[in-house]
């Protein structure tokens, strides 16, 4: 079901690159770029000692314009986006002379990581508007408040305050040179999964521009699973709670004696 | 080195917390508290999400508190009677306690309310600690009696009914004030993710007049139990306990309170209860300046699945 969502909006991308391939008919009738990424695992497995990872995507763009790809007229985005959640930004104040939170914003399901390369900076690409249109870029992300914002003026400071907070914690990342063309069309993009990866369907996404035109895009979903022993665990804590918080008393009780036990012979 | 905690879902450094558990559990073989209040911050300021540090602060608490009230079992120092009656009101306590944390979650002032909490709490506590014990080091130093409990000045806790004879702590007192200490640090517990031991060991010392050497071995006896109740209830509501970060805890924590109480025994009580006092009273004062002093960042972002 998810995979087939996934086609449908590939599909739709490309449905909205048609009207600008249509606009650049009449110069160049049979330029038509497809874009081919790949990626080496559709799985990447969390061990007991993970620490993050690096992915290379590889990715392949036919039916280019020679003289267009020379003069480094192509853009290739790539992102790494995580599950999505709902998250709360808060706001301090200052109340009695302690701090307070006072005013807080929720935005509907927002990725809880997200990692962006592209051949320069974003802003160069496109215009803003174009990246805001598409949602590319921490900075173009969706934000949309739940729920009742009254008249919208402090918008801005909670998505402003939210952009930065995910940044600096280093779960939205960009790398304005992270996608490199290894030959005339094939090309290499490297996304990070910080550590404190969220688990779930993760979904690669790769953006082709011409001069600063969106022309193709393809999406492909990665996912994050717990493997052995963290998976086990996960489980258990989720299925069988009561049994599982008794275990982890038991353990504590074994513990503790055994402490005692091996301390007595001194 | 690192590891993965599967219920925190993040990576850290295993070393850390092995030493934040064997530092705490020092102290709470020590001074016969569960550490819970120094273990939960601990874990907070080291990225562990709030939620998760409560419940699994508990669940090293109950390893903790086991491995020192054995200790304390073997020498004598634990009035059964007097924790099983504790232990009642305190399991109340938590029931109510968790019904409160779900409340104030919902509220989203939980944070600030635990804060307070510590706060009003932990400098009440530690100040008038510290207070009686400079003087009853003075007067040691003068070479008076030292006794907390001056007979034939009781209080109006005394003069309640229902009383009972508690052989061990050699008092005879009235069943009401000691179940209803119980259940006030029982709903701390749940709250606040603490055992409640540094509000228990003054209150029963201070309050009740319960000799020292029977307190902090009674104290961690019904510490046992309520923690151990939190951490199912907190595992079975919120699926927030970490067995792989409380196990790393446990494991250091046990050992460090072993040494933790053969130090203890070789203090006197009023130094023993000095620096206990000093150690509740910096931690209340480092809340208090978090609270007073503009904060870094004047937002915050939590996700829907952690955070208060």
């Amino acid at each position: 079901m998810i995979r087939f969502a996934r086609t449908a909006l590939v599909l739709f991308a490309f449905a909205l690159a048609a009207p600008a391939d249509a606009a650049l008919q009449d110069e160049n009738a049979d330029l038509t770029e497809k874009l081919e990424i790949g990626i080496s695992s559709d799985e990447i497995a969390i061990t007991s000692d993970f620490r993050g990872a690096d992915l290379t995507i590889f990715g392949a763009v036919d039916g280019f314009d020679q003289g267009l790809l020379a003069q480094g007229r192509y853009n290739i985005i790539v992102t790494l986006e995580g599950p999505k959640d709902n998250a709360t930004v808060r706001k301090k104040e200052r109340v009695f002379g302690i701090w307070v939170n006072t005013s807080s914003m929720t935005f509907e399901l927002v990725p809880e990581s997200y990692s962006l390369s592209s051949t320069r900076d974003i802003e160069t690409i496109a215009p803003p508007g174009e990246m805001g249109n598409m949602g590319i870029g921490v900075d173009h992300m969706r934000l949309v408040p739940l729920g009742f914002v009254g008249d919208g003026s402090n918008l801005g400071e909670f998505r402003n305050a939210f952009r930065r907070i995910r940044e600096t914690s280093g779960v939205y990342e960009r790398d304005p040179g992270g996608v490199q063309f290894i030959s005339a069309s094939l090309f290499k993009a490297s996304v990070r999964l910080p550590a404190n990866v969220p688990n779930g369907v993760h979904v690669v996404r790769a953006y082709l521009f011409r001069d600063g035109v969106f022309v193709a895009a393809k999406a492909l979903p990665l996912r994050v699973v717990k493997t052995g022993l963290e998976q086990f665990i996960t489980q258990a804590a989720h299925q069988q709670p009561l049994f599982y918080g008794l275990v982890a008393v038991l353990l504590a009780v074994v513990t503790g004696w055994g402490a005692s036990l091996i301390f007595r012979k001194e | 080195m690192t590891i993965y905690l599967p219920i925190a879902e993040l990576s850290v450094n295993i070393l850390i917390i092995l030493g934040m558990g064997a530092a705490v559990g020092f102290l709470s073989g020590m001074f016969g508290v569960g550490g819970g209040f120094l273990i939960t911050p601990l874990l907070m300021f080291y990225n562990i999400p709030p939620v998760v540090a409560v419940a699994t602060g508990a669940n090293q608490v109950v390893a903790s508190s086991i491995s020192g009230a054995i200790t304390h079992f073997r020498r004598g120092t634990i009035d059964i009677k007097l924790g099983t009656v504790l232990l009642c009101g305190g399991l109340a306590g938590a029931t109510v306690g968790v019904w409160l944390f779900s409340l104030l979650r919902r509220l989203g002032q939980l944070d600030l309310v635990i804060s307070l909490l510590y706060v009003v709490l932990l400098g009440t506590v530690g100040g008038l600690m510290l207070w009686e014990s400079i003087a009853a080091m003075r007067k040691a130093a003068k070479n008076q009696a030292t006794t907390l409990r001056r007979p034939g000045q009781h209080n109006w806790v005394h003069g309640l009914p229902l009383k009972v004879r508690f052989k061990k702590s050699k008092i005879y007192l009235s069943v009401i004030p000691v179940i209803g200490l119980g259940f006030c640090i029982g709903i701390l517990t749940s709250v606040m993710g603490v055992g409640g031991g540094f509000i228990m060991v003054p209150a029963m010392i201070y309050l009740l007049r319960i000799p020292t050497n029977v307190v902090v071995g009674t104290s961690l006896f019904q510490i046992i139990f309520v923690s151990a109740y939190t951490v199912i209830v907190q595992a079975s509501t919120n699926y927030t306990v970490d067995i792989v970060l409380a196990f790393v805890l446990m494991i250091a924590g046990v050992i460090g309170a072993q040494y933790g109480v053969r130090v203890g025994q070789k203090l006197r009580g009023e130094q023993l209860r000095a620096l206990l006092a000093l150690l509740v009273l910096a931690v209340g004062i480092r809340l208090a300046i978090e609270l007073v002093i503009p904060p870094k960042d004047i937002y915050s972002v939590v996700s829907a699945g952690f955070g208060f």
